[in-house]
């Protein structure tokens, strides 16, 4: 039941894109966008794919599993093609009623969607190759230069790490308390709206309780550990660049510098 | 009221990197009027399998009779399964939601539309089972005692009047004394109203003289299914699964390895009391 959805969709490996920096991997990502941003041709999305799906081979992902997260936005997709086929002037292609397709606008639609594809994609391999716990790690070393500015990099991290943490423990308690509450004949599946909303006070009284108690606990067992916020503390594992990640930055910054060199080709 | 399961298999997560076969094609029947222990390391799925018992998890293939009626068929009345076969689940306190003590027993009863007599009637009748008092039914129930709560939780099970009643580790965290009151009250809805009772424990000591049979269930499959004796003298076998046998029976078993002649079936203290007694008299 609810245990089947997949959490931060995180995949677990052992490629070299799972091993990399995730402070790297976070700023190799925003690279990639900015590159896919640059792209005016279908020249420049050919390079762009073949880079796309040889990260995706290396990752070791399968490309069920990639495809499987687009599967959402399919609608905003569709949508925008839409919107782009239609309202986009120039030479006409063909008319429904009263609306005009255009050659301009069937040019602009697939080069958008094809932009909202990678995007989706490119993103997503991140989460799929980054466990959420060294994300939150990588978030808050990229955070911790605007601390002078009040940013409270450490706290929201811990925030961020405990939250996630506490996902999957929650989800689980979810799910136990529905089936015990539906061995006593709760229905948390038919009636109408007010009926199904009544329904949810068996379940969400005692998730309540829970989740207060586990953050008493959590905190007395930070306290009695000498958590003190983020001054001056130590980390077991340190983050630390290796050759793979300056190897990563390389192919990135080469991949941006030919995407530029091909924006004046025609197609 | 009878349990047949067929060939049951259940696997988490299907087709997913975090795949697991929790049960593997296990076989089981128990009689109307049984006392079972299901006894396993933590993970050997206990748990998964109880909840096959009333249809909150399907089976990934293989087959449930509650009493030859097959609960994995989709046509089946589920409400109707869970009102005869009671599940307790494991720390069922974290359940409770209910203002008053009386509503939250009365939240079963309710749910099967009895009548407001009825409902109360039935309220009163689980709340003597378990032994509590009639004051604490007006009360919040978080204000009570852990084991209180605990007794609270499983009122609620037993005021839906189940014909068979399936309680997963319902000692587990609290005091000896809590421990034995519980056990005991479990032992008489059996013997009394002659319910079938299935007990999930690791503790060995609980099980020993309480069922009459155990199953012990290892990495997903029923590994022995017998008298309580003739699984404790497989001594070995269940060290190699992460369980024991009985205190007392290890002691047993070294007293018979240093020459002493007594029994070997032997499992709870007041059996071992006994036969030393005996044996001591005739020296």
């Amino acid at each position: 039941m609810i245990k089947d959805i997949t959490l931060g969709q995180y995949f677990p490996g052992e490629s070299v894109i799972h091993r990399l920096d995730p402070r790297i991997k976070i700023i190799l990502t925003l690279l990639y966008i900015t590159a896919l941003f640059m792209i005016k041709n279908f020249t420049g999305y050919i390079i762009f794919a073949a880079f796309t799906f040889e990260m995706i081979y290396i990752s070791t992902v399968p490309v069920k599993y990639v495809f499987k997260g687009l599967k959402p936005l399919v609608f905003i997709i569709i949508f925008t093609a839409f919107i782009n086929i239609f309202m986009t002037g120039g030479r006409p292609l063909f008319s429904i009623g009263p609306l005009l397709a255009t050659y301009e606008g069937l040019n602009m639609a697939i080069l958008m969607t094809l932009r909202l594809l990678f995007l989706i994609i490119g993103t997503s391999l991140l989460t799929f190759t980054t466990s959420p716990i060294s994300l939150t790690d990588g978030i808050e070393k990229l955070l911790n230069p605007f601390r002078r500015i009040g940013v409270p990099a450490h706290e929201l991290a811990m925030m961020m790490t405990i939250a996630l943490r506490f996902i999957p423990t929650l989800l689980e308690e979810t799910d136990k308390i529905m089936k015990a509450q539906m061995a006593r004949g709760a229905d948390f599946e038919s009636g109408n709206l007010l009926k199904r909303a009544k329904g949810l006070v068996p379940l969400l009284v005692p998730l309540f309780i829970s989740a207060f108690r586990r953050a008493d606990d959590l905190a007395i067992a930070m306290e009695s550990r000498c958590y003190r916020g983020g001054d001056q503390r130590t980390r077991m594992k340190q983050l630390k660049l290796h050759n793979r990640d300056y190897i990563a930055i390389g192919l990135v910054i080469g991949l941006m510098i030919i995407l530029f060199l091909v924006r004046g080709l025609k197609y | 009221m009878s349990i047949r399961i067929e060939n049951l298999n259940h696997i988490y997560m299907p087709g997913s990197p975090f795949e697991k076969q929790a049960l593997k094609d296990v076989n089981l029947e128990i009689k109307r009027g049984e006392f079972v222990g299901l006894i396993g390391h933590t993970g050997s799925g206990k748990s998964t399998l109880v909840q096959h018992l009333n249809g909150l998890l399907k089976p990934t293939s293989g087959k449930v009779y509650i009493n030859d009626i097959d609960i994995t068929d989709k046509k089946t009345n589920l409400k109707e399964v869970r009102n005869k076969v009671g599940l307790v689940f494991q720390y069922p306190e974290h359940q409770l939601f209910e203002e008053t003590v009386y509503k939250d027993i009365a939240f079963g009863p309710t749910n099967m539309n009895l009548t407001e007599e009825e409902v109360e009637e039935r309220v009163y009748e689980a709340l003597k089972t378990v032994g509590l008092n009639k004051n604490v039914l007006e009360k919040s129930p978080f204000e009570l005692s852990g084991g209180q709560k605990r007794r609270v939780a499983i009122a609620g099970v037993l005021a839906m009047k189940p014909d068979i009643l399936v309680l997963d580790e319902p000692t587990a965290g609290l005091d000896p004394i809590g421990r034995d009151e519980i056990l005991f009250q479990i032992k008489a809805l059996h013997t009394k109203l002659d319910m079938t009772v299935i007990l999930v424990s690791h503790s060995m000591e609980d099980i020993a003289r309480m069922v009459d049979r155990i199953i012990v269930m290892h990495k997903g499959s029923v590994a022995m299914n017998d008298k309580p004796g003739a699984v404790f003298k497989k001594d070995r076998q269940l060290e190699e699964m992460g369980l024991s046998v009985p205190q007392i029976t290890h002691v047993v078993n070294k007293l018979r390895s240093k020459g002493i002649h007594i029994r070997d079936d032997i499992f709870t203290v007041h059996q071992a009391k006994k036969e030393l007694l005996k044996l001591l008299s005739r020296q």
